[in-house]
Parts: C-alpha cells; sequence; structure tokens
C-alpha cells in the first residue's frame, strides 16, 4: 500500500515505548500471523484519533457555552454535572434521537449525502496533526499540502446539501459557504506556503522540528507575524466563524444550507464545524506557535537534570509534555475564537469578499516574496 | 497474495469501477446537478488512483485543483443559473446522439488499440514515494520551464479575457447581441432609500 496508515516509527523510540511493536509481539504469541497483527493495530490510532477529535468538540462546544455565558454576563449551564460538564453530552443525544426529517420536495438522496461529505473530509485532516515526535496517526510526506487539497473538499458538501434541500435560503447559504471557502483557501495556501519553504518540508513534523531550537524564541510566529495573522484570519474564515459566518447568518439566511435539517444530519454539521474549529486551532499551533515544544526546549532540562534524553522515563514525560502542549495552545486559540465570535459584528458579503480578494491575498502574496528574499537574505534564521 | 497486493488489487478494481460508472453516469444522465457532482466523485476517483501509483503529491493537486476548484465553480455556474424548467427540445436529438455515440466509440476503439499495441515498459521505473514533491520542482524549473510558463501566460490571458467579458462597462455594446450595453446594471450611484422622501 501506498499510504502508510500506522505510526510511524522512528529509531528515537526505545523499544519498550513502540506501541506499534508490543502490540504486534502480543498478538503474534497468541499464535497470529505478522500481516494480521498489523491489519488489527491499523484501525487503533485511527480510533483512537477519532475520539480525540469528538472529546475535543464536547469540550469546545463547553467553553463556547460557558465563555459566551460569561460574555454576556450570564451563567450558562450549571445542572447538568458540575458547572455543566455534560451540557454538551445532552446536546449530543438529543440530536442523536430526534426525529430525521426530509422534506418531502426534498432531493433525498444529495440531502443525506451533504452532510457526510461535509464532515468526512475534516475528520480526515486530523491524520497529518502530530501531538509529538511520533505521535501522529501517518507523517505522509505531501503533509500539510494533504489539509489544503482536503478542506477544498467541503464546498461541495455545503452546494450539495443547499441546492438538495430546496429552499432558497440553503440554496443562498450554500453558494456563500462555496464562495466565502474558495475566497480565503488561496490566502490560507499561500501562507502555509511562505512557512514551507522555510522549513523545507510538507510533513507537519519537519515544520514543527525546525521550531525547536531555542524554544519560545525559535517558533515560527517572530518570522512569520503577517502570515500567523493571514492564516488566522483564513482559518476563521474556513470555519464559518463570526466575524465570518455568512453563510448561516440568522437574520438574513434562517440559518443557511443548514435550514432544512434536523436531528443527527443536523448533527453531522454542527461536529463538522466543531471539529474543523479545533482542527484549526491546533494546527495554528503546529504551524506558527511552536506544536509540542514547550517554551524552554525540553532537551536542555534534562541536561541541566542530568538525565539522558532518550531514557524511557524521560521519553513518557516528553510525549506527556508535548501532548498537554499541543492542546494547550490549541484551546487557548479555541478561547480566542471563542471570544471574537461573541463580541465582534458580522462583516457584510462584499466586505468579506473584498477583503479576502483584495487585501490578503496581495498580502499573502507579499508575504510569500518577502519571506523568499529573507531566506536568501538571511538562511541562518530563516531556514536556508 | 499478501495481505498488502491484495488490498492494492481491491482498491484498483473499485477505484477503476468508480471512474468508469461514474464517467458514464457524467455524460448519460439528463440531471446536470447529478451530473456535476458525479463528476466530482470521478476526479476523486482518479486522485485514489494517483495515491496507488505512489504519487501522493499528484492526488492531492488533483484533489485540490479538480475538485476544488473546477467542480466548485461548475457547480456554481449551475446553481446561478438555477432553472428548473425544461429545455427546448432540439431537433434531430436522436440522429445527434448517435453520431456523437459513434464518434465516442471510434476514439475508445482507438485508444483501446493504442493500450495494446503500445510495448509498456512492465515493470515500470522505481517509485520515488515520498521524494517526488522535491522530483517534480526541480523538472518545473529546469527542463519543463517553458511548458510551465507558457500554461501560467494561458491562464493569465484567459483571466483578462474573463474579467473584460463580465465587466461590460469595458465596451459599448453587448459582445453577444451587438446592442447597446446597460451601463446602468454596473456601477449605480446609490440614493438612500429613507432621506429625501416627503413626510407622508
Amino acid at each position: 500500500m501506498v499510504t502508510p496508515l500506522a505510526t510511524t516509527t522512528t529509531a528515537l523510540v526505545s523499544p519498550g515505548l513502540d506501541l506499534e511493536r508490543s502490540f504486534s509481539q502480543a498478538l503474534e504469541g497468541l499464535g497470529l500471523a505478522p500481516d494480521v497483527a498489523h491489519l488489527i493495530w491499523l484501525p487503533l490510532p485511527m480510533l483512537l484519533v477519532l475520539v480525540a477529535a469528538v472529546v475535543g468538540v464536547l469540550v469546545t462546544v463547553w467553553l463556547e457555552r460557558k465563555i459566551s455565558a460569561a460574555v454576556q454576563q450570564r451563567i450558562g449551564p450549571e445542572y447538568a454535572g458540575a458547572l455543566g460538564v455534560l451540557q454538551p453530552l445532552a446536546d449530543g443525544l438529543k440530536l442523536l434521537v430526534k426525529e430525521d426529517i426530509i422534506p418531502a420536495r426534498a432531493d433525498s438522496l444529495l440531502f443525506t449525502l451533504g452532510p457526510v461529505l461535509v464532515v468526512v473530509p475534516v475528520i480526515l485532516s486530523w491524520l497529518i496533526v502530530p501531538f509529538g515526535q511520533n505521535l501522529l496517526v501517518s507523517n505522509v510526506g505531501v503533509g500539510i499540502f494533504l489539509w489544503i487539497s482536503l478542506s477544498s473538499i467541503q464546498p461541495i458538501g455545503l452546494l450539495m446539501s443547499g441546492y438538495a434541500s430546496n429552499n432558497k435560503y440553503s440554496l443562498l447559504g450554500g453558494l456563500r459557504a462555496a464562495a466565502q471557502s474558495i475566497s480565503y483557501e488561496i490566502p490560507l495556501a499561500l501562507a502555509v506556503l511562505a512557512i514551507v519553504m522555510m522549513s523545507n518540508s510538507l510533513s507537519t513534523i519537519d515544520i514543527v522540528n525546525q521550531q525547536t531550537g531555542a524554544g519560545l524564541l525559535s517558533w515560527n510566529i517572530w518570522r512569520q507575524p503577517v502570515g500567523f495573522l493571514i492564516f488566522w484570519i483564513c482559518a476563521l474564515a474556513e470555519c464559518e466563524r463570526l466575524p465570518f459566518d455568512l453563510p448561516e447568518a440568522e437574520e438574513e439566511l434562517v440559518a443557511g444550507y443548514q435550514t432544512e435539517y434536523a436531528g443527527m444530519k443536523f448533527a453531522l454539521f454542527y461536529l463538522g464545524s466543531y471539529i474543523n474549529l479545533v482542527l484549526s486551532a491546533l494546527l495554528v499551533s503546529v504551524l506558527y506557535l511552536g506544536g509540542w515544544g514547550f517554551p524552554i526546549p525540553v532537551e536542555w532540562l534534562a541536561g541541566w537534570m542530568g538525565q539522558s534524553v532518550d531514557a524511557p522515563l524521560v521519553q513518557v514525560i516528553t510525549g506527556t509534555v508535548g501532548i498537554v502542549m499541543t492542546v494547550l495552545k490549541a484551546y487557548l486559540l479555541v478561547f480566542f475564537a471563542i471570544l471574537l465570535r461573541w463580541t465582534t459584528p458580522r462583516v457584510r458579503i462584499d466586505q468579506l469578499l473584498n477583503l479576502g480578494w483584495k487585501f490578503l491575498l496581495p498580502l499573502a502574496l507579499v508575504n510569500l516574496l518577502v519571506t523568499a528574499a529573507l531566506k536568501l537574505a538571511f538562511p541562518v534564521a530563516f531556514g536556508g | 497474495m499478501t495481505i498488502a497486493a491484495s488490498t492494492q488489487l481491491i482498491c484498483f478494481l473499485v477505484l477503476a469501477a468508480v471512474v468508469a460508472i461514474g464517467g458514464l453516469g457524467v455524460v448519460l444522465l439528463s440531471n446536470i446537478v447529478y451530473s456535476a457532482f458525479l463528476l466530482g466523485g470521478v476526479f476523486m476517483a482518479v486522485a485514489g488512483l494517483y495515491l496507488l501509483l505512489n504519487a501522493s503529491f499528484v492526488a492531492a493537486a488533483q484533489v485540490l485543483v479538480y475538485v476544488g476548484a473546477v467542480n466548485v465553480l461548475i457547480l456554481f455556474a449551475i446553481m446561478l443559473v438555477n432553472k428548473r424548467e425544461d429545455l427546448a427540445p432540439i431537433p434531430g436529438l436522436q440522429t445527434r446522439r448517435l453520431l456523437s455515440g459513434g464518434v465516442c466509440a471510434g476514439l475508445f476503439a482507438l485508444l483501446v488499440r493504442v493500450a495494446l499495441t503500445t510495448p509498456w515498459a512492465v515493470p515500470g521505473p522505481q517509485a520515488v514515494g515520498e521524494g517526488s514533491t522535491v522530483r517534480i520542482g526541480e523538472h518545473l524549473f529546469t527542463d519543463y520551464l517553458l511548458p510551465f510558463e507558457l500554461a501560467s501566460v494561458l491562464l493569465l490571458m484567459a483571466m483578462i479575457g474573463a474579467i473584460v467579458l463580465a465587466r461590460r462597462d469595458v465596451q459599448a455594446t453587448d459582445l453577444g447581441t451587438g446592442q447597446a450595453a446597460d451601463q446602468g446594471l454596473i456601477e449605480k450611484s446609490r440614493t438612500p432609500l429613507l432621506v429625501d422622501q416627503p413626510p407622508s
């Protein structure tokens, strides 16, 4: 097979911590062929990432409810579990058992397929999110480019559900979503390209490794401040978050392309948008905030304590710190996104398209050119 | 046969079937929206075939360009002129269909003949795998530089042409009909709705 779907294992992992090998050996001890053991191992990392994505969504929904309440000086959910932490679960359960309605004049096939096409690419993109040196589903060579191309499938699902609903608000919402998505994809890709140019690789692992030299100071945000802003604005626009939530602008379009949806299909849209938000935040932290890197390099800390970096205990601690740092950075960005949603007004559609095509696109091009020039002039600091 | 090889074979058969059946569906379905969505599926299956050939960069580029840009543009165009009415009957539709079917069958026969008579070098050259991105970049900036630049000039020309056609204020007369272009549609000076109205 071409796509290596298992966790990549390099020589850096000490043998005792290589989960794939111990798992395979345990199964082979039970009398299974190595091929079969590998086949049983394959779905496990993917399942783990899927569960992580869904749990991430639940946490984000709870944060959204609590922070919006705080912004508006309300209390927010408080009866479902301590501080209302079980509220998202209750929401999910409600959507799960709700009646699934397909409008009589809607195109039922496309109506069902639309939400699926929106969610699947977003979940697939989790393939490339690294939580540590060896903690990702697949270190594919095209890495970040895979995410860009997968996220371009989403507008088709939105157009499909907008069209199939047989409702003018849905169609308008779908068209707006597609227009917004293809306009902001270009500056987004150009901002990513500047990063890729500095790290000489599309792989997310290499991009993070290139930022780990001097801890906090070597993060890409200092070298790409403009790129960071462009990426963040475009990521918010791709996620259809306020101030860019025009496709579902309540006052104009009822709820845009999701107007006719109920039950599980609506839940898929809901899930998709929140998974996308968490994914975007994770990728911002990978591309600009040093990924799993601790503000002070872990190697220095281990050196001060007189420990070897390759010792098993140190590796476990390093891995844990990596996961915690990635999630922490991502949720800090999610917090900013939620705060933005509840404090900023919505832009108009012409303002949105003007911002994308006439401001962000030229700015991203200039950023790319400046990065190329700086890379030629100062190869030490900008990854020669 | 190992598990990996049989998985590869099954993937190839499924993808090839999707490409062939989907392609037929794109041409034969009467609902143009279904055709456009099916076209997206066919593009995805072609990307899957590239993946099977160890060309992951080409596969990602295929998805980005063909599914994410070309197909979305086609859908956009269809939905902006979203008319749910039957087209006017075309005279001699049956003859036209037979003629185009004949042309397509001829092309198909030609392609099959070429595929059967060409001496394919089996097995092909060693797959580059993850290094293909670097290799493609090297080729684009050395021996394929001229075609690459020509393609970009062509795209630029198409873009300028599209802008000229869309902005009718550039021409005094409509290119299609020859009548005077309606300048009023393009830039209306906006009059505020609520001020300057006589109090009722």
